[in-house]
């Protein structure tokens, strides 16, 4: 590697390059090449770095220095500033909201202190597309470590000690898992890492893969070692194209150092891996789904058992495990199951890698240490509700998730809490709602979402839930009868019992979890014809507020239906009987006169 | 989609399309990569190609038709030359991306899913591109756009020709 005096690391994180890293990036190269530094200072462009909200993000080390929100009209001043003169550019440092104190340091924001970067350790530290930076990071020890003084079965047995359980959803432990393929009889064995992450709301697997690619490539070669595999697939998301793209380039060159394909490192252990990229339908994470999508099929699950691990892909033994899980590998390896049990808690150990979103301050990717309380991720790692309104709830585990309320913000965020508050851990969405969303709306929402991607092979689903869809569809337009509450509970009870594969079984959590923290809220709908929050459109009206309205008939001109009447200069009004609330008005008026009420 | 599919006379996208199948032939699970790789070539997938992908395949049309319905990414009709998604997905919900979309179904004068008449757009729904950070976005072919207010939308259109 080159000498130089100071790295500048440029977030290439999907948040980041969507507030304009790129062209921050072009900028920062002219500008060393113009001020002759090009020779003495590296620009390395990195995965995400969890602070997206702040995006674009630009980090100068030796000093770690972090700059947010930089433009591309910054980069001279930050040159001359920073690497000619030696001094930090004050203006473009975060603010810490509560102190109002510019903060140099990330380390130092509370965003990053309250976090355990564990898995996430090398994102947006080194350049993912280059395998000497991970090397460099101890990368690799980890299997060489396996190669030569561990058999098989020390490794499971490290694995089942460390505790580790799954991220993609149902928090299996590893190791118990691990043990099964490895019992099973067969002379050929699959590995495959579950890539498909398609709950909407969640990036944590696209992130991994993106900023660190190899260390999901390491934890796949040692999981083929411990249940003797020689072949393996990564099933990852078609809307993914950077990550595939970073899988790619890290495969080839694990290739050609020797730490993929036959007698890796010298030992007899041969393993290679495909990458298929899947074609855009959510019940593929399912794992029997995706392995039927592997095979070239329509991706629809089958009932289990047999499991996997006896009968996977082609009817072999195989073993699947999320990217999250395989990421974990590496490092408990490297530093043992011991180092690992100090994180977490009891029952669920390690860290959690989230996708903190929604109407929250600082939004992005933060990793924490299982156990903690979910005010601590919302309001101290968050720093709390947009625009300080009132928290209302907060989504965890996506559509098979469930919608916590204020009572359970002292919930510690692990497996079995979280399970018995009715949510999941799931892969790791947690979405922030404020006192302007309705319950009723994101239930409807998610019915929505899993309405269309239930595959359809079982009634309970297929049908169940589009029956739920209609219930809420009436409650949200004031219709119905409080007794349909219980129905719908029911209903939803039942579905949960009865459904073939996990889409279904979790489907009806989003609906029970609102009817339990929220149904005050349901009430109102229907009992009262109002939406507190003021969301559903049926339940509202369009108004035009007279002493606000300048009589320039903008409104009058796009209303589809002719719905609003009034001369010029004079204020208008909007005939309830005739609008079809579709907001045009609103859209055009400019001086805000038109509300919802 | 890259420009140049549209200067292709029909014959040499025939001529790729066997290319592929012979790359592929006699390898398992081929289906989907070369149904994803023939819809490169057309922009879509059109009925003598998922045909001529069946007997290749020695499958049943019916069987490569159903590959094709189920999965989303498929699609059997032409689309246009640029396609939007509008992030449906659960930060850009509560961030309202249904008011997004309204606008942009009416600045087009399609519904979702639908195609303009001059092959302009495609509207697709999409749940969550990945970028919740900066919701409400959208993308336009590979372009992201987030931090999306109503008013922004006409302007961002006039973007893409
Ligand atoms: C509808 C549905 C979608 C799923 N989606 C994913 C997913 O996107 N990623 C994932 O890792 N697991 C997903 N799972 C869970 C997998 O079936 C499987 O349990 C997991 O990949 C096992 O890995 P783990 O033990 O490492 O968690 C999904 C399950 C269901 C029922
Ligand atoms: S529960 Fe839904 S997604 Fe799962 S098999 Fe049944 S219909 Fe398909
Ligand atoms: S929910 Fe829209 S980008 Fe994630």
């Amino acid at each position: 590697m080159e000498l130089v005096r100071a790295h500048i690391l440029v977030c290439g994180g999907t948040g980041c390059t969507s507030s304009g890293s790129k062209a921050v990036q072009e900028a920062l190269h002219r500008e060393l090449k113009k001020q002759g530094l090009d020779k003495e200072v590296k620009i390395v462009e990195t995965g995400c770095h969890g602070f997206c909200e702040q995006g674009p993000l630009v980090i100068v080390y030796p000093e770690g220095t972090f700059y947010c929100q930089v433009q591309v009209e910054d980069i001279p001043e930050l040159v001359e500033e920073h690497l000619l003169k030696g001094r930090i550019l004050q203006r473009l440092l975060f603010t810490e909201p509560l102190t109002q104190e510019r903060v140099p340091h990330y380390k130092e924001i509370d965003f990053y202190r309250k976090q355990r970067r564990l898995v996430l350790r090398n994102c947006g530290y080194i350049d993912p597309e280059k395998i000497d930076e991970y090397i460099a990071r101890d990368g690799y020890v980890a299997l060489a470590k396996v190669l030569g003084e561990m058999t098989p079965e020390d490794v499971i047995e490290e694995i089942k000690a460390s505790g580790l359980r799954g991220r993609g959803g149902a928090g299996f432990p590893t190791g118990l898992k691990w043990g099964f393929a490895a019992q099973a009889p067969g002379e050929k064995k699959y590995v495959v890492c579950n890539a498909d992450e398609g709950d909407p709301g969640a990036f944590m697997d696209r992130s991994i893969l993106e900023g660190d690619p190899h260390c999901v490539l390491e934890g796949m070669l040692i999981g083929a070692y411990a249940i003797g595999s020689d072949e393996g697939y990564i099933y990852a998301r078609a809307e993914y194209p950077l990550a595939i793209k970073r899988l790619k380039i890290a495969l080839a060159q694990a290739r050609e150092l020797g730490l993929m394909g036959d007698n890796i490192l010298g030992t007899d252990f041969c393993f290679d891996l495909h990458i298929k990229e899947g074609a855009g339908a959510f019940v593929c994470g399912e794992e029997t789904a995706l392995m039927a999508s592997i095979e070239g099929q329509r991706g629809m699950p089958r009932s289990r058992p047999p499991f996997p691990a006896n009968s996977g892909l082609w009817g072999k033994p195989t073993n699947i495990n999320n990217v999250e899980t395989w990421a974990n590998v590496a490092n408990i390896i490297r530093n043992g199951a011991k180092w690992y049990g100090q994180f977490g808690t009891e029952k669920s150990k390690g860290t959690k890698v989230f996708a903190l979103t929604g109407k929250v301050k600082n939004t992005g990717l933060v990793e924490v240490p299982m156990g903690i309380p979910m005010r601590e991720i919302i309001y101290e790692i968050g720093d709390g509700i947009l625009g300080d309104k009132k928290f209302k709830a907060v989504q965890i585990g996506g559509p098979s998730g469930g919608c916590l309320s204020e009572g359970q913000l002292d919930l510690a965020v692990d497996y079995e809490s979280l399970g018995s508050a009715g949510a999941i851990m799931g892969s790791g969405g947690l979405v922030v709602m404020d006192e302007e969303t309705c319950m009723v709306d994101v239930a409807k929402f998610f019915l929505d979402f899993t309405r269309a991607e239930s595959c359809g092979k079982c009634t309970p689903c297929r049908e169940g839930i589009q029956r739920m869809r209609e219930m809420l569809q009436d409650f949200s337009e004031g219709k119905g009868s409080l007794e349909d509450l219980d129905k719908l509970e029911r209903l939803a009870q039942t579905i949960k019992d009865t459904a073939l594969c996990g889409l279904g079984q979790t489907a009806p959590n989003p609906v029970l979890t609102t009817l339990r923290y929220f149904r005050d809220e349901y009430e109102a709908h229907i009992r009262d014809k109002r939406c507190p929050a003021g969301v559903c459109r049926a339940l509202l009206t369009y108004y035009i507020v007279p002493e606000l309205c300048r009589g320039c008939t903008a409104c009058a001109r796009v209303c589809p239906t002719g719905a609003i009447t009034g001369k010029v200069k004079e204020p208008h009004v909007i005939d309830p009987e005739k609008c079809i609330k579709c907001g045009a008005c609103m859209e055009a008026c400019r001086f805000d006169s038109i509300i919802l009420k | 989609m890259c420009a140049c599919n549209h200067q292709l006379t029909p014959d040499s996208e025939y001529a790729r399309l066997e290319e592929l199948l012979k790359e592929y032939k006699d390898q398992r699970g081929a289906l989907i990569p070369v149904l994803q790789q023939a819809q490169e070539i057309f922009g879509y997938l059109p009925e003598p190609v998922l045909k001529r992908i069946a007997e290749s395949f020695r499958l049943p049309l019916s069987r490569v038709y159903g590959v094709t319905t189920f999965y989303a990414q498929f699609h059997l009709k032409p689309r246009g030359r640029h396609v939007i998604r509008v992030c449906q997905g659960t930060a850009c919900h509560v961030r309202g991306s249904a008011r997004i979309l309204d606008r942009v179904q009416r600045e087009l004068g399609i519904e979702s899913g639908g195609t303009t008449e001059d092959l302009r757009f495609t509207i697709e729904p999409v749940a969550c591109l990945g970028a919740c950070g900066l919701a409400p976005v959208m993308m336009i072919d590979d372009n992201t756009h987030g931090r999306l207010t109503v008013d922004m939308i006409p302007k961002i259109l006039d973007m893409y020709e």
